[in-house]
């Protein structure tokens, strides 16, 4: 049978079932469910998020100044976004200004997570549904250095180091224990890259993997460790001390040199291996223009990286803010985190209750009663899903709606709004981009345009640390070394009765806490994440979220091994911990599983 | 398909020396904080062993203990994934998804029964009958049960594995549980965290790999050799303590000359784990180091034990009403704080009396 969306797609579930679950490369637990037509073409699409937490009523009752540890452990990937918006929403609710200092530092975090999420997903958790490793194994090192170097100056790229390379890898295939390159889809249909283009891709998901730690000791410098480093209210809590008696246990000359090394090695690597990677490896599927989704209608982002510190409006943002709907780039529409109107999440087809389910709620009210239940349709049993009824509920995610649209977040969002708004940081390497890959800007819309996205972004958060770098520099030499504001740090400086919300750009999207705060404690806490707009299940009006519809129309070579879809759903980055975390009742007593 | 290589075999074929090969046994020694005597009896052990898979689950989690393994300097991460050990089962990195994933499990239990290691991040969570944590249509407790089965051991990675952690701070709405509740008979590591070092976790594997045997344990079940010790220990910033010299507000004079932080809530004295000595990132720093008070993420209840910026003597509950349980443990934090009140008391009598030490120990500052 076939229905027709409000949000304009078109679903046959009559076809064969293709399940994925669990799918793997991502952060947490998440199924996806596919029915085919007889040419193989995706013509119905379920995701559904597979894991529930519970974090924010454990929050209740806490001290606000302590939420920022509690909501960073959501998600140890994205590590530090969440800790970031936690803050901001609590210094928004009792209004603390913080110092110039902290802000740079603290963007100075968020974009260290920005450039190694991006380049850790890019290589670890995205490269191998494009790149075949056994056929890395007949490629020619001579053949493979002659294509690195004329793609890049990135010194490693001799014959003889790609030869030892395939070496070691040859012995490791044949060692018998392909480890976690295990029942991969090796030899499908779908990887069109030629085995050099494989053997240089191996090399860097290798070279990746070593540097990758690199990018996050500037984490380890100003919080202590990573993941998880450390966050404060009111500033940042590494102190500045560059002249003084004690300096070596604080932010010095030694440590900023550390940091800006690092900073000076990640703009390297990004723009020595990953663009170029990133392009090399776009050119051999530009035929693969599937994947686009609501990403050509509906996209959103609240903006992040506030330039000087205390002002969190749109001028000051530099990575842009803005909502388009109905695939209108002539109009980028306000969006505003406190009206009730706006922002508001659904549970029609989630694992919660609602008193009344045909009203979203604002987070500033948001309840939620866990509710598992399998609809009537589902094959198996509770315990043993073997196939889900999408007519019934089905996640346990929400479906959050933006004034009742559905909306894609994430990077190719950010780059589309940025392009919308003549912006040219964001619209000349969109360009740039384009022209190098002979490709029309509708091309953006589309799986790979989700992936370049992010890949020009790694590039452009690379560069604005060193822009940071230097302004904290500047303010240093300038005799400016505060890090942070304690007037409100005494609770008994706060108002009795206050709400605040806190936002960020997270590697994966718009991402938005909304705290209250009542007798110095906390009294609500909900946070709306990048992963609940796009993995979302169906609303009320039958509205799909942005996973569904992006799988939609793609052909499946192979059903047994559906290489497809993983590509797709990889390409926005899922992060299933942050989007299932939502609230519960306290004091609910639910079956008991047996311990045997 | 040819038969499984030894660890040295995989080492040799993968192009590396034998002098790096014995340089790698010497830095393990070296890591591990054995005397470099044991180089060869590592050597040896690795040239007789093929690689031990690996089978890393993960629960109800924050993918933050995978994330902190793959930031393992020494031995870099690459060198563990492909020369160490097999990872035959990791979501997070493994190439294959969906059926083909689980055909990897039902592969590694039919053909290495008794021989894998199962590492575990994250926990199960009992109500909803499982279904808060779903894998492949089931709840994640029974592909944790039925994996443990045929290990030879199992390593509870980080607080979520070893204590339960942030989803099992109260009111723990999902019953969120620590893996040993659930699994009674098979030795299990617990090396917890928030998450845990790098170097610590691949510590644990390269040390069980190595020397074929469980590291000693605790009597709470961690390796004494990375959690014997608490961070106040051998914390640099210890001798302020001694000293009386207290950071009191953030970004104070205090603060900027690196003086303990005791008094901004540091869980240090209270907490066990090697971030003082092997330090995070490669040794880059730990969180005192910069600036900010440990929050005793290794220890078990620490969510419960806050708020993190009251000073270990005056800690109670954040939550209004508690069980006799909670009482008790709130009582025995209270304890501790108090002996930590103690501490500081008489390390400021010890100055009193000896004020040339005292004036040393300043100097030093």
């Amino acid at each position: 049978m076939t229905i027709q969306t409000p949000n304009g797609f078109s679903l046959d579930n009559s076809g064969q079932r293709i399940v994925v679950d669990p799918v793997t490369r991502i952060e947490g637990h998440l199924r996806i469910e596919v029915n085919i037509d007889e040419s193989n073409i995706i013509r119905n699409a379920v995701s559904t998020g597979t894991m529930w937490r519970g974090l924010e009523v454990i929050l209740k009752g806490r001290d606000p100044r302590d939420a920022w540890a509690f909501t960073q452990r959501i998600c140890g990937v994205c590590t530090g976004t969440h800790a970031l918006t936690s803050v901001r929403a609590v210094e928004d609710a009792l209004a603390i200004q913080i110092p110039e200092n902290a802000n740079i530092i603290r963007n100075i975090m968020q974009l260290t997570l920005q450039v190694h999420d991006h380049l850790v997903h890019f290589y670890h958790l995205h490269a191998l549904d494009w790149v075949d490793v056994v056929s890395a194994l007949s490629a020619d090192p001579r053949a493979t250095s002659e294509l690195a170097q004329s793609i890049s100056d990135w010194p490693k790229s001799s014959p003889g180091y790609f030869r030892d390379l395939q070496t070691r890898l040859t012995k490791f295939v044949e060692s018998g224990q392909l480890g976690l390159f295990r029942n991969g889809y090796w030899g499908h249909a779908a990887y069109k890259l030629p085995p050099e283009a494989n053997l240089m891709a191996v090399a860097h998901y290798l070279e990746a993997l070593d540097f990758q730690k690199e990018i996050t000791k500037i984490h380890t410098v100003f919080g202590g460790k990573n993941p998880h480093p450390n966050w404060l209210v009111g500033g940042v809590p590494c102190p500045i001390n560059v002249s003084d008696t004690g300096a070596v246990g604080a932010i010095n000359i030694e440590r900023l040199n550390l940091v800006k090394q690092i900073i000076d090695q990640s703009r390297v690597f990004v723009e020595q291996v990953y663009l170029p990677d990133l392009m090399a490896i776009a050119s051999f599927y530009k035929d693969w223009t599937y994947g686009g989704g609501l990403s050509s209608m509906n996209v959103m982002s609240y903006g992040d990286i506030p330039e000087y510190a205390n002002d969190y409006s749109a001028a000051n943002l530099l990575l842009p803010r803005g909502a388009i709907i109905n695939g209108n780039l002539n109009e980028v529409h306000e969006v505003d985190l406190r009206d009730s109107e706006e922002i508001q999440e659904f549970v029609s087809h989630s694992w919660y209750s609602y008193a009344d389910e045909d009203i979203g709620l604002h987070p500033w009210d948001g309840v939620t009663e866990p509710n598992f239940e399998l609809g009537k349709n589902a094959k198996g049993t509770k315990t043993r899903i073997d196939q889900i009824d999408e007519e019934a509920k089905y996640s346990w995610i929400k479906s959050p709606r933006w004034k009742g649209h559905a909306m894609e977040v994430g990077p190719l969002a950010r780059y589309i709004i940025g392009y919308a708004q003549n912006n040219p940081e964001f619209k000349e390497p969109v360009e740039k981009l384009l022209t190098d890959l002979d490709l029309p800007v509708t091309a953006l819309f589309s799986t790979l345009g989700r992936t370049a996205a992010r890949g020009l972004e790694c590039v452009w958060a690379a560069e604005k640390l060193q822009y940071f770098y230097g302004r904290l520099i500047d303010n240093i030499r300038a005799g400016d070394t505060a890090t942070a504001n304690t007037e409100r740090w005494d609770p008994s400086s706060w108002p009795k009765d206050v709400k605040g919300v806190g936002f960020t750009e997270a590697p994966r999207g718009a991402l938005g806490h909304w705290v209250h705060i009542k007798d110095t404690r906390i009294e609500n806490y909900q946070a709306v994440v990048p992963t609940t707009w796009n993995a979302g299940p169906r609303d009320g009006q039958g509205n799909i979220g942005a996973y569904e519809a992006a799988l939609l129309d793609t052909p499946v070579d192979n059903a047994e091994q559906p290489l497809e879809i993983l590509r797709t759903i990889h390409s926005f980055d899922p992060c299933l911990a942050c989007s299932t975390h939502v609230m519960s009742p306290e004091g609910e007593e639910l079956a008991d599983v047996k311990v045997r | 398909m040819t038969s499984p290589a030894t660890f040295y075999d995989v080492f040799r074929q993968q192009g590396i020396s034998r002098r790096s090969f014995n340089k790698f046994c010497s830095l393990t020694a070296a890591s591990l904080g054995l005397s470099p005597a044991f180089a060869s009896e590592i050597a040896h052990a690795m040239e007789t062993k093929r690689r031990t898979p690996v089978i890393w689950l993960n629960g109800l989690e924050c993918t933050c203990c995978s994330e902190s393994f793959i930031r393992s300097g020494h031995p870099l991460v690459s060198d563990v994934v492909l020369s160490m050990l097999s990872l035959d089962y990791s979501h997070v990195l493994m190439a294959a998804a969906g059926h083909q994933a689980e055909a990897a499990l039902e592969e590694t239990r039919r053909e290495h029964a008794g021989e894998y290691i199962l590492a575990v991040e994250g926990n199960p969570p009992l109500n909803e009958d499982g279904m808060f944590c779903i894998v492949g249509g089931r709840p994640f407790i029974e592909q944790l049960q039925e994996m443990a089965a045929g290990a030879k051991a199992v390593v509870a990675w980080g607080s979520c594995a070893s204590n339960g952690c942030v989803q099992a701070a109260k009111p723990n709405p999902t019953q969120a549980t620590p893996i040993h509740k659930v699994i009674k008979d098979k030795p299990i590591i617990k090396v917890p965290g928030c998450p845990p070092i790098a170097e610590v976790m691949t510590g644990v594997l390269t040390y069980m790999l190595t020397f074929d045997r469980i590291p000693p344990l605790d009597r709470l079940g961690r390796p004494k050799m990375f959690y014997g010790q608490r961070i106040h220990d051998k914390c640099y910033r210890r001798p302020h303590f001694d000293a009386g010299q207290f950071a009191e507000a953030w970004d104070d004079e205090n603060s900027r000359k690196g003086y303990c932080l005791y008094k901004m809530g540091c869980r240090g004295p209270t907490t066990y784990n090697a971030c003082s000595t092997v330090r995070w990132n490669d040794g880059v720093s730990f969180p005192i180091q910069s600036g900010h008070g440990c929050i005793g993420c290794s220890e078990e209840n620490f969510w419960d034990n806050g708020p993190f910026y009251e000073r270990l003597a005056s800690v109670h509950t954040p939550l209004g009403v508690e069980s006799n349980a909670d009482k008790i443990g709130v009582a025995t934090v209270g304890v501790i704080g108090a002996g930590i009140v103690a501490h500081a008391a008489a390390s400021a009598l010890q100055r009193a009396r000896n004020p040339d030490n005292a004036a040393k120990t300043g100097a030093g500052e």
